[in-house]
């Protein structure tokens, strides 16, 4: 039994903005995997909900003329690692997001659920971080897009005003062409579990891949909310593929993040994961890039 | 016809169908959905006294019908330890807990409880209520309640000690100045955990005719009757306990945990149906949880690995009430002794009240703890000798024909040196080791042994009890009824077993009452100690052949023929000289009961008291990858073997040993319960945050038995339900100093520990 003051479910897109707009104090319920074991806690005792789990046109991953890939909110983690756009151009974030808790919440968990909650632990946010994605908001003003940097203001606490709800999830092209990439989540067993520290990395090597071009490397718990290791990025840009690269790289993490001390993970042991993951990560994108590891 | 043994066979379990269709009742299946459902409220502060209780804005919430608070209830404290009760007051258990308090013990404690009408009403009233508090300090590890100036948890135990106790063999300070010996020494510790059963804690009370029923999901329901009575002042008769399928136990339920108050909230409504139902939440903090166990272990050895002097000292973090109290660690320090026997021994063992939640029984009743204690210990000596540890226990431990002077246990065979033999056979251990242990590189194999010691039931420090009841239908099937219960060990399936094999009917015609309702069914202690099989074997064998003698009886009258040169066989009466089938049980049944000359309804009901014991011992084997820098363990091999006697039914045996394997990972490599220390409150008691492992952190997991048939036994058998868990996490840890060189001395070897430790040995 929930306590629930209310509930409105939405018809469209417009309907569900029309409802956010009437019942400002209204949570905003998907898949319920996180709104609802909150309201049982006793955290949302007593809201009113607006659900948007009906909205079809919110589920499903697509590619736009321009070749960007968009992935709408309602996606199930379970959809998004199944999909056939998503194995062939952005594999990662499939695997990232098939980390999340256990098959029963990657079928009802959506990734726009996952990143509207605004945690830096969430599994698709380091990835979606990595590959520089872009949020698509509905409101009273129609639709606009932002940085998926941007869209990350606190802890708990993301870029929606008052009757605004995410709609989908976009990828670039140029984000993603040419680019490999690996996420490791370090959490404390291999399944139902949060990440005590996410790492996701992307590279584009030179065309004898011998150089790394480019590479991307982003965090969840290394701070309040997900971020980008640039410092990391910095040194490793340019740089030939080899293993004193991959630990200088590694090493460079730490101007990057500000992971702190909780009982969950000391900030000294955050640190040391984050070196360990960066370089591990590192080395697989290169591996997945076509370039050659030593081991 | 051919007597056909059912002991010993792989039988589905008798309650299979019904639990994986979901048609098996539970409480909350069985209680009436107009039950009133009651939320427990609880201290905020981890030690101090209640005020006051604002209960003013809770009261006007629609559909709360009533909030009880510690002021309110009866001055009558109580003892909630599931074990079987004693007529000298001596050793009866510490009554120092009410059905709510004033005086809180830990962040967690009970302090009001509101009745509503549904769950939401219930939940938002608890959350009006304000408490305020006297606040005093508190302490969360022994080492801080026994100083001087720590605060007393319950006045009358100085130190904050529950109980002291010691063993003393020979002459420790005199035996260790024998030259040439070698010292070696350490710190243990280990965590703690909870049980995490699936079905989380619920009951529920009405009255009847003046008197209380109380549906419970326990262990141990004549126990939790007695108690019932006793915490409301009300005599036993006029309790009535009644126990339905059970979501497991592992010991949290073999203590009485919130029938009392759930009993006293039906009467001050008059009697009215109230459900109480804890939340996951409540179940790691305000049930029971298994004692945190420190010791500090001195031993001096020849350098052939001859013990000559030990000397230890153990304490056991019991929390704030009482509950199974100093019994868990006395068991530990018993075993310490027998273990590897050595004639100069010192002992001491301290049960430390705390303000951590309430410790009570858990799978294994401290033997886990001082197994990892021991083991460690162990190997920690076999490394400063240079003994390979598994030679290292071969030598020293407890020898075929030792008896304990306490338990007469006798260990009639080489039961250690035979487990480890067919162990180290499945996990190559001694090749392994030496190939292991002087590894370098990021990621290093490791194998690791432990042994641990366990005894059956709970003889001669209590009472061993069991009664049997079996009433014969006409068909010629019984119905089999035990005060021993069914927790999802599959009790019931061993025991119809047992009643088919000794009465010679087929297994299909033994009904067993899986319920236990006090009115109804005879008297046994319940699910603990892993006693059941052993203790409910002797009751059964004992009726069963008083039924058959009862049968054999009436079948001379119908048959005429000589009752020696009758048995029954199958559910068949059949004349042994010619095997001729001379009726069916069925016919001799329906003609009994029917009969105008002589109507008889065939039953036979006993009690067996059993005063022995029987020593239960095994070993794990475990192949661990660490991974260095990721501050990683993973398990990729374990074996378990077990000495349980003979098996009754093999293939349930094996799913005893896997789920105890489980708990034993988890114990190894990941469970720890965890406190704020500025306020004492539990940080992580949920299942996300309290890392329980799961299929995915397990390899395969072998199970194998050596069959050496208990000759105390009516069946050969003895425990295996607690042992599966005792040597895990140490065979993990030796893995692990095989792997790495570093030895960890708490439990668990998760990363943050593994990280400190590394660290410590310049690893990373």
């Amino acid at each position: 039994m929930y306590d629930i003051k209310a509930l409105y479910e939405a018809e469209s897109v417009s309907h569900a903005v029309q409802l956010l707009v009437e019942h400002k104090d209204a949570d905003i319920i998907a898949g319920g995997s996180d709104v609802l074991v909150q309201m049982r806690e006793g955290r949302r005792a007593g809201k009113e909900l607006v659900s948007i789990y009906g909205l079809d046109e919110l589920r499903g991953v697509s590619m736009e003329d321009d070749g960007t890939i968009r992935i709408g909110s309602l996606t199930s983690f379970s959809h998004i690692t199944k999909d056939p756009i998503i194995q062939k151009y952005i594999n990662v974030l499939g695997e990232a997001v098939d980390m999340v808790g256990g098959p029963q919440i990657r079928n009802i968990g959506t990734i726009g659920g996952n990143t509207c909650n605004g945690v830096t632990s969430a599994d698709s946010a380091s990835t979606l971080h990595a590959w520089d994605a872009i949020v698509e908001i509905a409101g009273p003003e129609g639709i606009r897009r932002e940085s998926i940097h941007d869209f990350y203001i606190k802890a708990k606490k993301v870029d929606l005003r008052p009757g605004e709800l995410q709609v989908a999830i976009l990828i670039p092209k140029e984000s993603y062409e040419g680019y490999y990439g690996n996420y490791i989540k370090y959490a404390m067993r291999n399944a139902m579990d949060i990440a005590t520290l996410g790492c996701s990395v992307n590279v584009k090597l030179s065309q004898d891949k011998a150089v790394i071009e480019d590479v991307r490397i982003a965090y969840g718990v290394a701070g309040p909310v997900p971020l980008r290791a640039t410092h990391a990025e910095e040194t490793g840009r340019g740089k030939a593929v080899c293993e004193e690269t991959f630990e200088q790289v590694a090493a460079a993490v730490l101007q990057d993040i500000a992971p702190r001390d909780s009982w969950r993970a000391s900030k000294a042991f955050r640190e040391h994961i984050a070196q360990v993951l960066c370089k591990r990560a590192l080395k697989e994108s290169v591996r997945l890039a076509g370039g050659a590891i030593n081991e | 016809m051919e007597k056909e043994h059912i002991v010993g066979k792989s039988i589905n379990r008798v309650d299979a169908i019904e639990k994986v269709t979901g048609r098996a009742k539970y409480v909350d299946d069985i209680t009436d959905k107009d039950a009133y459902v009651v939320k427990i409220v609880h201290s905020t502060i981890a030690h101090g006294y209640v005020k006051s209780i604002d209960i003013s804005e809770a009261e006007k919430v629609e559909g709360v019908v009533k909030v009880v608070t510690c002021f309110d209830v009866p001055d009558l404290p109580f003892g909630t330890a599931g074990h079987p009760y004693s007529t000298d007051p001596a050793h009866q258990d510490v009554c120092d807990r009410k059905l709510l308090n004033t005086h809180v013990r830990y962040y967690g404690d009970d302090i009001a409880a509101v009745v509503a009408e549904d769950e939401v009403a219930a939940a938002q009233a608890a959350r009006l209520i304000t408490v305020e508090y006297e606040e005093l300090p508190f302490v969360l590890d022994v080492e801080d309640a026994l100083k001087e100036d720590a605060p007393l948890i319950h006045e009358e135990y100085e130190h904050n000690i529950l109980k002291h106790t010691s063993i003393n063999k020979g002459n420790y300070e005199e035996a260790r100045k024998e030259p040439g010996l070698i010292k070696v020494e350490g710190w243990y510790e280990t965590p703690t955990v909870q049980h995490c059963h699936i079905e989380n804690f619920i009951c529920s009370a009405y009255m009847e005719k003046g008197r209380m029923v109380v549906t419970s999901s326990t262990q141990i329901p004549h126990i939790v009757r007695r108690v019932v009575g006793q915490a409301l002042g009300i005599p036993w008769g006029k309790v009535r306990v009644i126990k339905p399928y059970i979501g497991g136990g592992f010991g949290n339920k073999q203590d009485v945990l919130y029938e009392p108050l759930c009993a006293y909230l039906s009467m001050v409504l008059g009697g009215r149906l109230v459900k109480l139902e804890n939340s996951r939440e409540e179940t790691f903090v305000s049930n029971r949880v298994r004692h945190a166990f420190k010791a500090h272990i001195t031993s001096y050895v020849r350098k052939d690995g001859t013990f000559v002097a030990r000397k230890m000292d153990l304490y056991s973090n019991q929390g704030g009430y009482a509950s199974h109290g100093h019994s868990v660690v006395a068991k530990a320090l018993g075993a310490f002794p027998q273990l590897y026997p050595c004639d100069n021994v010192e002992g001491d063992a301290y049960t430390v009240y705390t303000n951590r939640p309430v410790a009570g029984a858990m799978r294994g009743y401290g033997i886990p703890q001082s197994m990892f204690l021991y083991e460690s210990h162990a190997d920690d000596i076999a490394k400063v000798l240079g003994m390979n540890p598994y030679e290292f226990r071969f030598k020293t431990l407890m020898p075929k024909g030792y008896t304990d002077a306490f338990s007469k246990n006798c260990n009639y065979e080489d039961t250690f040196r035979q487990v480890m033999e067919k162990g180290n056979a499945y996990i190559h251990y001694l090749d392994k080791y030496e190939k292991y242990k002087n590894q370098t590189g990021d990621i290093r194999r490791g194998v690791g042994l432990s042994v641990f010691w366990y005894n059956t039931g709970v003889w001669p420090i209590s009472l061993e009890s069991s009664s049997c009841r079996m009433v014969l239908n006409q068909d010629g099937s019984i119905q089999l009824q035990l005060g021993e219960t069914e927790i999802g060990q599959g009790a019931d399936t061993a025991f119809s077993q047992m009643a088919a094999e000794t009465l010679g009917i087929p297994f299909e015609d033994v009904h067993i009452v899986s319920t236990q309702d006090t009115d109804l069914t005879p008297f046994g202690t319940g699910a603990y100690a892993s006693r059941q099989t052993y203790i409910a074997g002797f009751v059964i064998h004992q009726t069963a052949s008083l039924m058959k003698e009862h049968i054999l009886n009436v079948a001379v009258e119908l048959t005429r023929q000589m009752k020696d040169n009758m048995d029954l066989i199958n559910g068949n009466i059949v004349r042994v000289t010619d095997g001729k089938v001379l009726m069916s049980l069925g016919e001799l049944a329906t003609e009994r009961l029917y009969s105008l000359q002589k109507s008889e309804h065939i039953t036979a009901e006993s009690t067996y008291q059993i005063k022995n014991n029987a020593y239960s011992f095994g070993c794990t084997f475990a192949e661990v990858e660490v991974d260095i820098p990721a501050c990683k363990v993973e398990v990729k091999d374990i074996i378990n073997v077990h000495d349980c006697g003979r098996l009754i039914n093999p293939k349930l045996a094996q799913a005893q040993v896997h789920g105890g394997m489980s708990m034993g990972i988890g114990y190894g490599l990941t469970e720890k319960l965890m406190f704020d220390e500025r306020t004492g409150k539990a940080l992580n008691n949920n299942l996300l945050d309290y890392k329980l492992s799961t299929m995915m952190d397990h390899p395969h997991l072998e199970g194998q038995f050596i069959e050496n048939y208990e000759p105390t036994s009516a069946y050969g058998t003895k425990s295996l339900g607690e042992p599966p868990a005792c040597s895990v996490a140490p065979a993990i840890r030796n893995a692990v100093l095989n792997a790495t060189g570093v030895a960890v001395n708490e439990l668990p070897l998760n990363p943050h520990i593994l990280f400190k430790r590394f660290k410590e040995e310049g690893l990373i």
